[in-house]
């Protein structure tokens, strides 16, 4: 027997026997295993429990047309509860609408400048500062608005009270922005450089090369970006709690207080006897908010998906 | 470094120790829970409870009369303080989940309506409270009801409210706007009596409500009549007790079945004349004729 056929000899024992090794490995597998599909675990966990929990009042006091259509939200009165949320989800659209509007503009102009041109040091410290600007929790973004928006919005436009749609859409917008702006500066590195070297090359200048060429090939993810932004702002909670005004309210105009779906759920649910129907109308809510975060990150996730591919 | 790390440790050491001594020598611990209006007063008697038995801690937590009435249902209180009576849905899903609520009054609580200070309102009838609070009501400008507020440009009524599961909220409600009457929509709902005074203190337009215990010199209260330009009557702990304030609702504790044992020794106590002296210490009435030294 050579040297070589002996050492192998001894390698193959090794790998077959079923020593300390071989179960490190097994118990590493399962376990990097188990995390892998956590995530559709707790998905899958999560939706069962909101759903049953909300089941009830799915099958009794539930009604199509009173819980979409009327904007009377009365869950506590004793005689006649009324269940409408049509005023509630006017308040986060509203407030999610008018983030975008001030996310939007914001966040693509700090992608481009970031992504095309910005560079060393400046590009840099700009994409750490975007990102410590994401790390701000939620609570104190509802104390500048509660804090310094609402008197400031009352000096500005002399309305009687600061805490309203334009409150609360600002503060969400520049809570949005961050994560949208790391995303779509994401998108705008997933264009090869030899789209923008064709261009130049064709005598484009800078701004052309980024208006012709870059942005409508990162077209995909940028909207995958302001869609991500918009389930952020639809399920933000604290922040617009604290600067919406929360009252419940179809607004007409921008400083109209309103109330959102997931401050209602906030504010009430510690308050409620687990099981009644004020509970479970609160909890199909939260499947109601949960079926259209699922929806806007699944479009998001499949735009984005797709320019990667392409 | 080293120092502060053996202060840290000798801290947690002694805490530790305390802690398993004071377990050691058999103390009963009461849970109190609920209603915002009552937690200053519950407080209060808790922390003089101390001086008259060492043996029981009564640990007293806020967050609604719906918080401890939901406690009281799930079991999981032994008091729970409510500024409104459990409904009779909320009696039969604590009868269901094997809890038997009794209910003890505690004291009376005036809820006195707010203004800003610049408001030349003094006094405000039902009629008009129901107009400007109510679904379906005329008044949404001062003018409406011939008033004009100075610092108020806009002259629009801002209503301030609490959250629908606030026992102020619900009494409210009630005695206002009757059985049948609900809340205009686009009322601001506060989360507390505090946040209510302190939004009005600050906003001209304002209109609000709460305990008559939340008020403060920088607010106004008003006058409550039965008919626009009537006689009416001020809030305050006297005419809370005696009954000729017509906003005036009484605040319970509820316990599991008859009060036995330790909490009964301390709802006694809080019914005696000592806990109802500390209770008009903070701004509520008695629940009956009592003399403080």
């Amino acid at each position: 027997m050579s040297e070589i056929d002996s050492l192998r000899a001894s390698m193959t024992t090794d790998f077959d026997s079923r020593n300390m090794d071989w179960y490190i490995d097994k118990i590493v597998q399962f376990l990097v295993f188990i995390a892998g599909i956590s995530a559709i675990v707790f998905i899958i966990g999560i939706f069962a429990f909101i759903t049953l929990e909300g089941f009830g009042f799915l099958l009794e006091d539930f009604s199509f047309r009173e819980f979409f259509l009327s904007p009377f939200w009365e869950p506590s009165d004793e005689d006649a509860p009324e269940y409408g949320i049509l005023a509630l989800v006017a308040g986060t659209a509203s407030v999610t609408g008018l983030a975008m509007i001030v996310a939007i503009p914001f966040s693509l102009g700090a992608a481009i400048f970031i992504g095309e041109f910005a560079t060393g040091k400046l590009r840099e410290s700009l994409k750490v500062l975007v990102e410590l600007l994401a790390a701000i929790p939620s609570v104190v973004w509802g104390f500048i608005g509660l804090s310094i928006m609402n008197p400031l919005i009352i000096d500005l436009f002399d309305v009687p009270v600061g805490l309203n749609v334009l409150n609360a859409g600002i503060i969400l917008g520049l809570m949005a922005a961050p994560i949208m702006t790391s995303i779509a500066e994401d998108a705008l590195k997933a264009v090869p450089d030899r789209y923008r070297e064709a261009a130049e090359a064709l005598g484009a200048t800078r701004w052309q090369v980024i208006y012709k060429t870059v942005l409508p090939a990162a077209k995909n993810g940028l909207l995958g970006a302001v869609l991500l932004g918009m389930g952020r702002g639809f399920g933000e909670t604290m922040a617009v709690l604290m600067a919406t005004g929360h009252a419940v309210n179809i607004p007409d105009s921008l400083f109209d207080p309103v109330r959102a779906l997931t401050a209602t759920i906030a504010a009430e649910l510690g308050e409620t006897a687990v099981g009644a129907p004020h509970y479970q109308a609160l909890f199909t809510i939260g499947i109601f908010l949960f079926i259209i975060t699922f929806l806007i990150n699944l479009t998001a996730d499949l735009i984005v998906r797709g320019i990667r591919k392409g | 470094m080293k120092r502060i790390f053996f202060v840290a440790i000798s801290l947690a050491a002694t805490t530790l120790f305390y802690t398993l001594t004071v377990n050691a020598a058999d103390r009963t611990i009461i849970q109190n829970k609920g209603s915002d209006t009552l937690v200053n007063v519950a407080q209060a008697w808790a922390e003089a409870y101390r001086d008259v038995d060492a043996n029981v801690a009564v640990a007293v937590s806020g967050g609604g009369s719906g918080t401890g009435i939901a406690a009281m249902i799930n079991g999981t209180v032994d008091i729970a303080n409510a500024s409104r009576k459990m409904k009779s849905k909320e009696v039969k899903m604590a009868k269901g989940k094997g809890q038997n609520p009794i209910e003890h009054v505690v004291g009376y609580d005036a809820l006195a309506v707010f203004i800003h200070n610049n408001n030349p309102a003094n006094s405000l009838s039902y009629e008009q409270l129901k107009s400007i609070f109510g679904r379906g009501g005329k008044a949404t400008k001062w003018s409406d009801i011939g008033l004009s507020v100075p610092g108020c440009k806009s002259d629009e009524i801002v209503v301030v409210s609490r959250q629908n599961n606030a026992g102020t909220y619900a009494y409210f409600k009630k005695a206002v706007l009757g059985k049948k009457g609900k809340f205009r929509q686009g009322t601001l709902d506060m989360h507390g009596s505090k946040d209510v005074v302190d939004l009005v203190e600050k906003t001209p337009c304002a209109i609000g409500y709460s305990g008559l215990a939340y008020a403060t010199d920088h607010i106004k209260m008003v006058c409550i009549a039965d008919q626009t330009g009537g006689e009416c009557v001020n809030p305050s702990v006297e005419t809370a007790s005696d009954r000729s304030y017509p906003i005036a609702r009484p605040l319970f504790m509820y316990t599991n079945g008859e009060p036995r044992g330790a909490i009964k020794t301390y709802l006694d106590w809080v019914k005696s004349d000592t806990g109802q002296c500390i209770l008009l210490k903070k701004g509520y009435a008695p629940n009956r004729d009592v003399s403080c030294g």
